[in-house]
This record gives structure tokens, sequence and C-alpha cells, in this order.
């Protein structure tokens, strides 16, 4: 069986990974902890869900569509609420205060429009289909999701080192000022990155709510815990330490609740974050923090 | 007068858990304040609460102590677990602290979830609703005058020190991580107390109750409030504690003006509701106006 939970475990975990970037990717740029991108993949998947219910689009377009409008929901958090407290020079308290109302309207819309109970996507939208891999079931589901978000990842990953549009906002991330002296449109980076950080948050809303059939205005909140545990895996900001973190904490997780009860193997994944912070800062796969004086 | 005190039985017989838990949360929201005033961001005192809580359920419950004593044991056990975990955590700063303490809350709350003596997720129920109004009033009144105490105080002056520059402050020669570990564990201490006061007035306490959007909830009362005094973080206690009463007709939108409650304070009053320059400068403009 273990191959089994091998699979579910890659399954996960890359969505964690996806959901990660986006959370990471802001942290890394803008230097805010968004407490709103729980709530944006909760966006993601009803808006896929409202897209394939009412307008009978396809799964496809659905995707594209709820990456569309949990990214604006990005875009307007930044432009409406982050750049007025840029502008004042906020300390970093504050944004993320900020975000967590902005988190509390998100789901409470939610609920409010669509209730609070469990809504599925109709079954005949999901890709069916199942491979048998020895004794191993893989649902062709399981092999679109890890497509997708990988995928996803990847163009990012590309993006970010290949492009001129990547290497300025590494520029941004080691330092906005000197960024702006070189000439280099922070603020309009700023509202790209919160986008893009939005819109991956979305696609994988979409990608749990299919992976589980299960949406609800409540998922963000779990699914944000896990971020901030993904993140401070892999060092906070770091790209490839979300990857690597988000895969792991799906790999943990899996294995935890198959091999040990299935709650107390959420309290080790946080105990071991928590000692994991006390010896190691900067993450797992982080660079050395320098102390500032 | 006889009609006055009628209409008070009646008001209180429906509104006093609400009452009680405006004390609380004003309480909760002041542990919180503690630690911001040292330059602390530490999501912890949701946990805090939670131990003090369970510690004296349980002491109720099985050992049967007095109110008093069970009372002190909510807050002294929440403070020790601060000043174990202190030394370590507090080594960490800003986001970082805020993650650690973050990560504490869930293996808390997860531990209580499975332990076989807290009842696991139905949690504990049936606690003797031993805390009366009067309870809360005076252990809010020591809180506030202990803490003003304390905020006129050497100590006190130390805490605003580190907040501002710790490495100035290290340098004038405050001992910077004994001031900050002070500061934890008090904060821990007066979450326990409040945390105890709540077990025994709610009847029932479950795990559910001291997780992350707790822990978030309380440091939105004190950011909401306001961090200068020791008015602002009571007064946003009151507000986010009776504002989704206020707004029961909207149903499953209500929360939705929380939130929005929470986002215009952060754009538009900056240092929360309550800050005494702005309300003195107002009041000045409202005398000369009138002049």
């Amino acid at each position: 069986m273990l191959e089994q939970q091998l699979l579910n475990a890659l399954t996960l975990g890359s969505v964690y990974a996806l959901f990660a970037l986006g959370f990471t990717l802001v942290f890394g740029v803008l230097a805010v902890i968004n407490l709103s991108h729980g709530a944006v993949f909760m966006v993601g998947s009803y808006v896929a869900l409202a897209l394939i219910t009412h307008l009978q689009a396809s799964l496809w377009v659905a995707m594209l569509g709820a990456m569309l409008a949990s990214g604006i929901v990005g875009l307007l958090v930044d432009m409406l609420i982050l750049k007025p407290l840029r502008a004042r020079n906020a300390p970093h308290l504050i944004p993320m205060i900020a975000t967590i109302g902005v988190g509390i309207m998100l789901t409470s819309a939610a609920q409010g429009l669509f209730g609070a109970e469990v809504l599925r996507f109709p079954e005949e939208t999901l890709p069916a289909g199942e491979f048998v891999i020895g004794d191993v079931h893989v649902r062709a589901l399981e092999i679109a999701i890890v497509a997708i978000a990988f995928l996803l990842m990847a163009v990012l990953f590309v993006a970010l080192k290949r492009t001129q549009l990547g290497r300025a906002l590494r520029a941004i991330a080691e330092s906005p000022k000197a960024a702006w002296l070189l000439g280099i449109n922070v603020e309009g980076l700023f509202h790209i990155t919160s986008f893009a950080a939005a819109a991956l948050g979305g696609i994988a809303g979409v990608l749990i709510g299919l992976n589980f059939n299960a949406i609800t205005p409540f998922m963000g909140q779990p699914m944000l815990h896990k971020g901030i545990a993904v993140i401070i895996l892999g060092g906070m900001g770091d790209i490839r330490g979300a990857l690597i973190g988000g895969l792991f904490l799906g790999f943990a997780e899996v294995i935890s609740k198959a091999y040990l009860s299935s709650q107390m193997g959420d309290a080790v994944a946080f105990g071991l974050l928590f000692l994991i912070l006390l010896v190691r800062p900067s993450g797992l796969f982080g660079r050395k923090l320098e102390r500032k004086a | 007068m006889e009609w006055l005190t009628a209409n008070f039985g009646d008001f209180w017989s429906t509104y006093s858990t609400l009452v009680f838990s405006v004390g609380v949360h004003a309480m909760l929201a002041l542990s919180i304040w503690l630690t911001l005033s040292c330059g602390l961001l530490s999501l912890a005192n949701a946990a805090f609460m939670g131990i003090g809580a369970y510690v004296s359920a349980l002491l109720t419950l099985n050992l049967g102590w007095s109110f008093p004593a069970v009372l002190l044991a909510g807050g002294v056990a929440p403070a020790a677990v601060a000043l174990l975990i202190g030394a370590p955590v507090l080594r960490l700063s800003g986001v970082y602290l805020a993650m650690a303490t973050l990560a504490f809350g869930e293996v808390v709350r997860i531990t209580v979830l499975n332990l076989e003596i807290t009842g696991g997720p139905e949690g504990l129920n049936g606690i003797p609703l031993s805390t009366e109004g009067w309870h809360i009033a005076l252990l809010l009144a020591l809180t506030i005058y202990g803490l003003a105490r304390l905020r006129r105080s050497k100590v006190g002056r130390a805490f605003e020190a580190i907040k501002e520059d710790e490495v100035a402050a290290r340098l004038m020669g405050i001992n910077v991580d004994r001031y900050k570990l002070l500061a934890f564990t008090l904060g821990g201490f007066i979450a326990g107390v409040a945390g105890a006061l709540n077990a025994h007035f709610t009847f029932f306490i479950s795990p559910r109750e001291y997780g992350f959007e707790n822990a978030v909830d309380i440091l939105t009362m004190a950011v909401l409030g306001g961090v200068s005094d020791l008015i602002g973080p009571m007064l946003g206690a009151a507000i986010l504690t009776l504002l989704p009463e206020l707004l029961r007709s909207l149903h499953d939108f209500r929360s939705l003006v929380n939130g929005a409650v929470l986002v215009l304070v952060v754009l538009f009053l900056p240092k929360g509701i309550w800050e005494p320059r702005r309300i003195r400068a107002w009041f000045q403009r409202m005398i000369g106006g009138r002049a």
C-alpha cells in the first residue's frame, strides 16, 4: 500500500507547494505575510464551481476563470489596501492584520452567497478514468492535478530565473529601494506579483476542490496553516524552499496519517515546525539570516 | 426604582454572558498588549488561555479545588509554560516569533484534541458556573491597575526602550532577554486567568476555542482599539465582542462587517480607534470652534 500512499502524498504535496509558492512570493517581494491567501484559495474553487454549474463551462475554462478571478482579488487587495499602507510606511504587523480582515470578508461573503454546506463539482465534469500499475490505482484526476501543479511551478521558475521581469522581481526582493533607484517600476511589479500569487492560490483551490470534491467557505483556513508550515519549512520568501517544503509536508501528512493517528500527525508536524524555527529560523533550506542591528 | 431593577434583571439574564465575554476579552487584549508593549508579536495567547481554561476546569471537576485556587492555578500553569518555552522562542524576532508562537499554539490545540483527560474533540462538559460578574470586574480592575503601575515603573520603561530599539536598549545595560521573558510570562498569566474565568461561566470548553482564529482575534482586538495605552485594547475587545451581536440581522454576512471594520481601521486609523493625541486634538477643535 506504500506506493498508493506515495501517490496520494505527491498529489497533495504538489498542490501544497503551488499554494505556498504564491504565499512565499508575496512575502519575498512585498515583505507581507498575506493571511488572506487561504480565503483567495477558497474563492478560486467557488469561482470554478460557479462557472461549471451556472455557465456550463468546461473544466479548463473554469480553471482559467478561477485563476483570473482570484488574481483580480489579489490585485485589488494590493491596490486598495497594501499600497496605501506601503505609502505610509506602516510597520509589518499592520498589512498582515489588514489581510486578516480581507480573509474574514471573503469567507463571510462566500458563506452568505453559497451557504455553509459542502458543495461538490458535478460528477461528469471530473476527468474520469483510472489506470492500474502493479497494485496502484492511479486516477486520471490525480495525474491532471500533479501535471497542472508542476507545469505552473515550472512556468514560474523559468519566469523568475530567465526573464527580465523575474530579474526585476529578484532585485526588489533584495531591496525595493535599490530596485527603484535602478529604474525598476516597483509598484507595477508589486501589482503583478500580487496578481500572480493570488492566481496560483486560486488554481490550488480548484485542484484541492477537485481532489476531495468538497468545497466549503472554511476550506481556506486549514490550507493557510499548511501554507505557513511550508514556508517556515522552506525558508520564508524562498521559492525553491516552498516547492520542497510543500512536497515534504504532503509526504509527512500522508505517512503520519497512515502510520500514526490521523490527528496526532498534525501535532507532530507543527511540533517539528516549532523546533525547526528554534534551531534554524531561516528554514531547513534557507540561507542563514543576517542579524540586523 | 423597582422598574429599573426589574428591567435590569431582564437585561442581565439575557446579556450577562455577553457582558462577561467583554470582560474576559478585555483581559485577553490586555495580555497581548503587554507583550506588544515590549515589542514582541506573540500569537501564543489563545493557547495560554486554553491551558488556563483546561487546567482550571480539570482541577474543579476532578479535584474539587476552591474557585480562587483554581483561578490562580489557571494563571500559573500557562505562565510556567511561557517561562519554559520563552528562553528559546524569544530569541526569534518579528515575523519569525509570530510564526513560532503560532506553531506552538497549534501543538497545544492538537494535543488537547487528542488527550484522554481533556475529553478530546468533545471537550469538557458540566463545568460549574462559579464565575460571577464581580469576579471578572475585580480581576479586570486588578489587571488594569497592575499594568498601569507597571507602565510607569522601571520595568515599563525598559519594555518601551526594548520596543523602540532593542540594540540601543541592550547597550544602555538593560537585560533585554530577561525583560522579554517577563513580558511573555506575565502575558501568559493574564491570558490563563482569563481562560479560567471563561471556562467557569460557559459551562463547556473545547479545543476549537483556542486555535489560530482565536489567537488572531485577540491580536485584532488590541490593534483595532489601539495599543498606545490600556484603554485601546479594552475598547477593541468590547467592539469586536458586541459588533456580531448588533449585526445579528445580517445572518451569514455579519462577519463581513467585522472584516470590513478591521480593514478600514487599519487603513484610516493607523494607531487604532483609541488614540489619545487625536482625541485630544478633536476636543480642542470642538472647543475652539465654539469660541
